[in-house]
């Protein structure tokens, strides 16, 4: 139970740096904001964002085989994975056929939850990322600490250091133009050589059989356009019925992720170019067990946004990698129990349930309430310290039975009053680590409505 | 119209005062209020840390204390939301479903059935508003800065009907303070720091005294403070409407 706590508590422990992360972020929920109070219309764009999603997920079957059915159509190769290992050798497999040794790879968390990059590069394969912020930490070899901004929690100094040392970029340079052309520079030649490229898939539309990839830097597109081999990797739940569809999520998705009125590219893809190849690889990884269960199968809506992130006062002040999973923040807490409850049973907890995330969240997934409810679970599960059982079935105990709670209470209020500090501040405290606790007053409420309340 | 008034455990234990200007002020309104003595808790602690189950028989004494009341009346949004929300763990009888229902913060009790247009109280003051997350987003006591909509602010609403009273605007209007309930302890680095956050949002707007719908929030931003030997006084809404003084 101590991982995120500790992960936080390291990170807070350079406050200048929480500040500085949490400023960043808070910028972005701004930008949003903005954006989102621009469309009259916002909250039944979300509204029916959500019931597309609900329909779509209570047909997934249905919809992913015609999505299957027209992408074969249009000549493209579809592919299935029941897990991370068969997707990583699905692709490997394409790769080795067409005698592949350099892969682009762009805009994918999907390869990232599967570990594509170690297992590619043990196969003798060069693997790129192109998104900037995905290029710099592959670049510093480091996990992304934030969905669609990976780097998030780099400052541009750290950048310009790294550049220096593995770009030859000037010793001291922190200006951003001048690093991110570097960083242009030195991918320019990965494109030009690559014999492949692979991207995600933020929409996956059953009527046609395409895919959209929406994308800020055109990386993506140059990589797909370059090679003869373009692979899109896609979790299952990212299929939407119709064509038409599509405009109530690209609505949605820039303004939630990044504060911007739409991604500057949304491209679309339906068949091999000329003389090309078209995979499609879909991914279940443990989608389809998460489907099953009632409570939470509303977490596969997640069109992955990251707006749950930035505006989460957790994620902001603790840093992505605090969680210890590719999809961090309030999201990734609803997700990652589902994929190991022992592993990831502090995650539900590190939440307020301040309800943020729900209200933020453009197809309106209940995250605050799914954080609830696996917390119900991991206790009843026993992933809990024994010691907070004994405490709360002692505390439920004293709260159900008023003469338990009067004796209780009197004892601690007694205690409070009369414990010399040092001994009421002992370590076992934690409330009285940074806080004092409060003050006693000389009678409770009940103590006063007893003798002066109830003659009023 | 009878009033069965809800004082949460620790305002009962630590801030009476809370309780008394609850009171009073229903009383002076007209009101026929009823305080049951053997009342305890709403089950929350317990719920929020994932032992619901264990907080039933707690949810049903809570059920016996009040059903008989027209209304159940509390100074505090997170404990009014907390029987709203997940008493729906309880088997859903007559009285379940009364409590659920009439189970009102005490600022929803004054707008929504009072209708309280106007108050006899001053507080020429600098106030900052802290939205208490649970009364903000759970029972909409005003609107959130995440969705579009227009906005309002029940609490404010009836603050606006003291005299010379002033509020400060702040950077971040609805932010979490980090207390959660046992979050204030699990995490304690991060509850802390935001906190301090919160803290210093109110204090660089120049704010003389914080104010909020949940004493349980405050008790938090007043044990920063106290330790940090800052001191900006805390204070529920209900004290300023009923008169009490800085």
């Amino acid at each position: 139970m101590s991982k995120h706590p500790q992960k936080a508590a390291d990170f807070i422990a350079n406050e200048a740096r929480t500040d500085w992360h949490d400023q960043s972020l808070w910028v972005v929920r701004e930008k949003r904001d903005k954006l989102a109070k621009g469309i009259a219309e916002w909250e039944e764009l979300r509204e029916l964002a959500s019931q597309i999603k609900d329909h779509t997920l209570s047909h997934l079957d249905h919809y992913l085989e015609e999505f299957e059915k027209n992408a074969l159509a249009n000549g493209v190769q579809v592919h299935w994975a029941k897990d991370a290992e068969t997707h990583n050798h699905i692709v490997h497999d394409i790769l080795q056929k067409q005698k592949v040794r350099r892969l682009v790879k762009s805009k994918s968390m999907l390869t990232e939850e599967c570990g594509l990059n170690p297992f590619l590069e043990k196969q003798g394969i060069e693997i790129i990322d192109t998104d900037l912020g995905e290029r710099i930490i592959q670049l510093k070899d480091e996990p992304p600490s934030h969905i669609v901004m990976p780097a998030i929690h780099l400052k541009k100094e750290e950048i310009g250091e790294l550049f220096h040392e593995k770009l030859q970029t000037e010793k001291g340079a922190t200006d951003p133009q001048y690093l991110t052309e570097a960083a242009r520079q030195h991918l320019r030649s990965h494109f030009l050589q690559a014999d492949a490229a692979l991207s995600g898939v933020n929409f996956a539309v059953a009527e046609t059989g395409g895919v959209t990839v929406c994308t800020n830097e055109g990386n993506a597109d140059m990589g797909i356009h370059l090679a003869p081999v373009q692979i899109h990797c896609m979790g299952l739940e990212k299929v939407i019925p119709r064509q038409k569809d599509l405009g109530v999520f690209t609505r949605l998705l820039a303004r939630s992720a990044t504060g911007q009125p739409i991604t500057i590219y949304t491209s679309h893809h339906l068949k091999p170019k000329p003389g090309g190849e078209m995979h499609i690889v879909i991914v279940d990884n443990g989608r389809s067990e998460q489907l099953g269960r009632e409570d939470f199968r509303n977490s596969l809506k997640c069109i992955r946004c990251g707006a749950c992130m930035n505006t989460c006062p957790i994620y902001r002040r603790s840093g992505g990698h605090s969680y210890d999973y590719t999809v961090p923040g309030p999201i990734g807490s609803i997700l990652t129990p589902g994929k190991d409850l022992k592993k990831y049973s502090d995650l539900p907890f590190a939440s307020t349930l301040c309800g943020s995330c729900t209200d933020v969240c453009p197809v309106k997934i209940d995250i605050h309430q799914q954080l609830y409810k696996w917390r119900q679970i991991i206790a009843e599960e026993g992933h809990l310290p024994k010691a907070k059982a004994r405490e709360m079935s002692m505390a439920a105990k004293v709260l159900s039975s008023p003469k338990a709670y009067r004796r209780a209470t009197k004892w601690m209020r007694r205690l409070m009053r009369f414990l010399p500090r040092p001994l009421l501040y002992l370590n076992r405290n934690v409330w009285g680590k940074q806080r004092e606790l409060p003050q006693v007053p000389r009678q409770t409420f009940k103590d006063w409505y007893k003798h002066e309340g109830n003659e009023s | 119209m009878n009033i069965g008034l809800f004082i949460p455990c620790y305002v009962d234990q630590f801030y009476p005062q809370v309780g008394i200007a609850s009171l009073e002020l229903l009383q002076n309104l007209g009101c026929k209020v009823h305080y049951p003595m053997q009342q305890s808790c709403c089950g929350q602690p317990m719920a929020n840390a994932g032992f619901e189950k264990d907080a039933i028989p707690t949810y049903e004494h809570f059920v016996r204390t009040f059903s008989s009341y027209d209304y159940i009346v509390a100074p505090s949004g997170s404990c009014t939301y907390h029987v709203r929300k997940h008493y729906d763990l309880l088997p859903q009888s007559q009285e379940v479903m009364h409590v659920r229902e009439r189970s009102l913060d005490l600022a929803e009790f004054l707008v929504d059935v009072m209708k309280l247009d106007k108050i006899e109280s001053r507080f020429p003051h600098k106030v900052g508003l802290h939205q208490s997350c649970h009364g903000l987003r759970g029972l909409r006591l005003a609107s959130g800065s995440e969705r579009v909509q227009s906005s309002f602010s029940k609490i404010r609403d009836v603050l606006n009907l003291v005299d010379e009273i002033e509020f400060v605007e702040l950077d971040r209007q609805d932010e979490c303070c980090g207390f959660g309930g046992t979050f204030a302890v699990n995490e304690e680095a991060i509850s802390v720091k935001m906190g301090k956050d919160r803290i210093q949002d109110h204090k660089s707007k120049g704010a003389e005294v914080i104010v909020a719908g949940d004493m349980s929030c405050l008790m938090h931003l007043e044990g920063i403070m106290r330790r940090n030997k800052e001191n900006i006084p805390v204070r529920h809404f209900v004290e300023i409407l009923n008169g009490t003084q800085l």
